[in-house]
């Protein structure tokens, strides 16, 4: 398996291989439903949870509404407080920025915080290219690191292997990236999170620079946010000279005020839990306390695209805790790789065709990976209507074309002109009488036949509706 | 101050952005009708949540009166074997006026202290006036702290670098952190009232149980890169 996701097959093809492989099942239903089950009970924790989901759905939409006065507002704070607002415009511009920076302090090697906007750009391999090691610093990050593997979940990336498979890898793999995994490690997860502890420390102790993501920007203060739960974020937010953190344009939330819907609809809706174990929260530089440089890259790559769209703006709202991955039963069976993207699951289906654009085969197939059984909105904590937009983006996908989609517009087209044409219809409807007894069971032809493979045509009556009634009623 | 390479980008996306909200109005601001807290208002019960919660996730919670802070402070680090104690700019010297092992003071010179000597007690074997390294952070057992507020709905201590409580790194990177909470002032009920008795100019950790991770099968295993035993010390009227 490769560690990126281009060139990736369509959702089906590659949902269809994932439901073959049976560990890959096992791991994510046995996964899947612990976390949903317990986000239930850390939700009805809370009497105001449809209020609190309306604050924050509030919130966002009116950021969104005012983006630029809030972006403008962030960028004043942030270097009012000591830091330096960069621009992206795109993945590239955002990875040249970085790696400039990088090159700057002098240093080979950055430690790095989970970040979902640092691989949708493809960071750690960008830095690579430029000589630089990118080391990932949380847990289930550095299992998707050393198995040269790809994050199938936004929380929990390594959400696809099991104890015994992640043991394995640190065997393996640790001793090229550090320290080795100690002898006779056991596939205990306390064990393996000790190895993890020990690999990793000598990488934070000696870290110059570290890079990270945040989950919220508040533009009055200029505070950003890093929610976590291992400490790891803290280490590389704490510890290094400098720090550059690379965030979507659409994390600022207005006011400080504003943290206190979040901070309980995220930790809650993510892992289930009251509060995550650890919340970092930085205002520009501090002396004496933390990084001595702060840089900020905010980034559109696509983002700008989104808020244009009416409908489809409403994606911007997600504060990634993932719980529409926990509820879908798509994602469930399917597994987060066949999304083709960093964000898998109902939520990757209308983030990364907005994002991406539906050119390509596989952004054009994702907003059908999905049965819209609605289970993604009741559990959304700021309530994005992902059925909604999932069917506006395929009339989008129907409207560009292609080969499946001419066929459909045709016969869409014939049949328009039956319906509208009384006699016609009254017509074809007694010659299909007629001919019952010849109907195949199947409907022959590409595409056709395919839906009839699992599915029986209904059976034709001896006779039109329209005829039983002249006869038996008139 | 905005780097002059992206510029062109800064006035690129800010045009995007408006171009994409094509003049729409501004989406009203939030009704806010969610509740302040969901605690009744009885410093018992919310204190008894607190300690409830803590435990929850697993910190270890003890009770004391402000009298006897010394002799339980002194008897934790000693329970743990600790040999030395990391001790942050403004700790009432008086914590740690039991505990018999190496005391470790980390000099902030940019941050106030409460008028404690920066000038390093018998005991120490470093320099006064320099902060400590990661490396000698990483040699030290534990660390002693007070906080700024403890959130009882959700188990939180929350420290912001003020007196007492050290620059980040200190509660971080040592594998025991004693955390003091005073009862009397530092206690609230949930999130929304812990907001106003924090200063977002000052660098923030918020603390809900020791370090944990449920990467590995959805299953929640405590203790990875920060402190694996967090005690919470509730220091009561008597």
């Amino acid at each position: 398996m490769s560690g990126t996701f281009v060139g990736m097959p369509a959702f089906p093809k590659a949902a269809h291989e994932a439901v073959q492989n049976v560990t890959l099942r096992r791991n994510l239903r046995h996964a899947t439903h612990t976390i949903r089950d317990k986000r239930a009970v850390a939700v009805a924790e809370l009497d105001d949870w449809d209020q609190l989901r309306e604050a924050g759905k509030q919130i966002k939409d009116h950021t969104l509404s005012r983006l630029d006065h809030y972006l403008v507002q962030l960028e004043e704070s942030v270097t009012a407080a000591g830091g330096t607002v960069h621009w992206a415009a795109d993945a590239d511009e955002a990875n040249r920025i970085v790696a400039d920076l990088v090159k700057a302090t002098g240093e080979s090697e950055v430690v790095k915080v989970k970040s979902m906007a640092t691989q949708e750009i493809g960071l750690n391999e960008a830095l690579e290219a430029e000589g630089i090691a990118a080391y990932e610093t949380d847990l289930a990050e550095l299992i998707v690191q050393l198995g040269k593997d790809r994050p199938s979940h936004i929380l929990v990336p390594a959400i696809h292997r099991n104890r015994e498979e992640i043991r394995d890898i640190f065997r393996s793999e640790m001793s090229a990236w550090g320290r080795p995994a100690p002898d006779n490690l056991t596939d205990s997860p306390a064990e393996l999170a000790e190895a993890a502890r020990l690999h990793l420390r000598e990488k934070f102790l000696r870290a110059k620079v570290g890079i990270s993501g945040a989950n919220f920007m508040v533009a009055e203060t200029g505070t950003l946010v890093v929610v976590e739960s291992e400490g790891n974020g803290r280490m590389c937010l704490t510890l290094p000279e400098t720090l550059i953190s690379v965030v979507g344009i659409e994390k600022v939330v207005p006011t400080w005020q504003d943290l206190e819907v979040f901070l309980q609809t995220l930790p809650r809706s993510s892992t289930a839990e009251r509060m995550n174990p650890y919340t970092s929260m930085w205002t520009g530089t501090t002396e004496a306390d933390g990084p001595k440089t702060f840089h900020l890259v905010l980034l559109d790559n696509g983002r700008t695209a989104t808020l244009a769209d009416e409908v489809g703006r409403q994606a911007l709202r997600c504060i990634r805790c993932s719980a529409c991955l926990n509820v879908c039963p798509v994602y469930e069976r399917a597994g987060g790789h066949a999304y083709g993207s960093v964000y898998p699951g109902p939520i990757g289906a209308i983030l990364t065709p907005q994002l991406r654009g539906t050119q390509s085969e596989v952004d054009a197939s994702l907003p059908y990976a999905s049965s819209l059984c609605g289970a993604c909105y009741d559990v959304c904590p700021v309530a994005i209507d992902i059925p909604e937009v999932l069917v506006h983006l395929r009339e989008q996908v129907a409207d560009q074309g292609g080969k499946g989609h001419r066929l459909e517009k045709v016969a869409i087209k014939a049949a328009t002109w039956v319906l509208d044409n009384p006699a016609v219809l009254a017509v074809g409807e007694r010659v299909a009488a007629k001919t019952r007894k010849l109907h195949p069971r199947k409907i022959p032809g590409p595409g056709a036949s395919q839906w009839t493979n699992s599915r029986d045509l209904p059976e034709m009556p001896a006779e039109p509706f329209r005829d039983w009634w002249k006869k038996n009623r008139t | 101050m905005t780097s002059s390479t992206t510029s062109s980008s800064r006035a690129q996306i800010l045009a995007r952005v408006r171009t994409a909200l094509a003049d729409g109005p501004a989406a009203p601001l939030p009704s806010r009708d969610y509740f302040a807290s969901h605690t009744p208002d009885d410093p018992a019960a919310i204190l008894d949540l607190l300690h409830e919660n803590l435990a929850d996730y697993r910190a270890i919670v003890h009770r004391t009166a402000e009298s006897e802070l010394p002799t339980v402070i002194a008897r934790l680090l000693e329970q743990h074997d600790a040999a030395s104690v990391a001790v942050p700019a403004g700790l009432p010297a008086a914590w740690l006026s039991g505990a018999k092992i190496q005391q470790r003071h980390d000099v902030t010179a940019g941050l106030e202290g409460d008028g404690v000597s920066s000038l390093a007690p018998s005991g120490s074997d470093r320099p006064a006036g320099e902060p400590l390294t990661p490396y000698e952070l990483d040699t030290t057992d534990a660390v002693v702290t007070g906080c700024a507020v403890a959130i009882a709905e959700t188990g939180t201590i929350v420290l912001d670098a003020g007196p007492g409580q050290g620059r980040r790194a200190l509660t971080l990177v040592p594998d025991i952190h004693i955390c003091v909470v005073r009862a009397a002032d530092q206690v609230v009920a949930s999130v929304p009232q812990s907001l106003p008795h924090l200063d977002p100019t000052r660098p923030q950790t918020w603390i809900s149980g020791p370090s944990a991770t449920s990467d590995i099968e959805l299953d929640r295993v405590e203790g990875v890169h920060g402190p694996r035993t967090l005690h919470v010390v509730l220091v009561t009227d008597e």
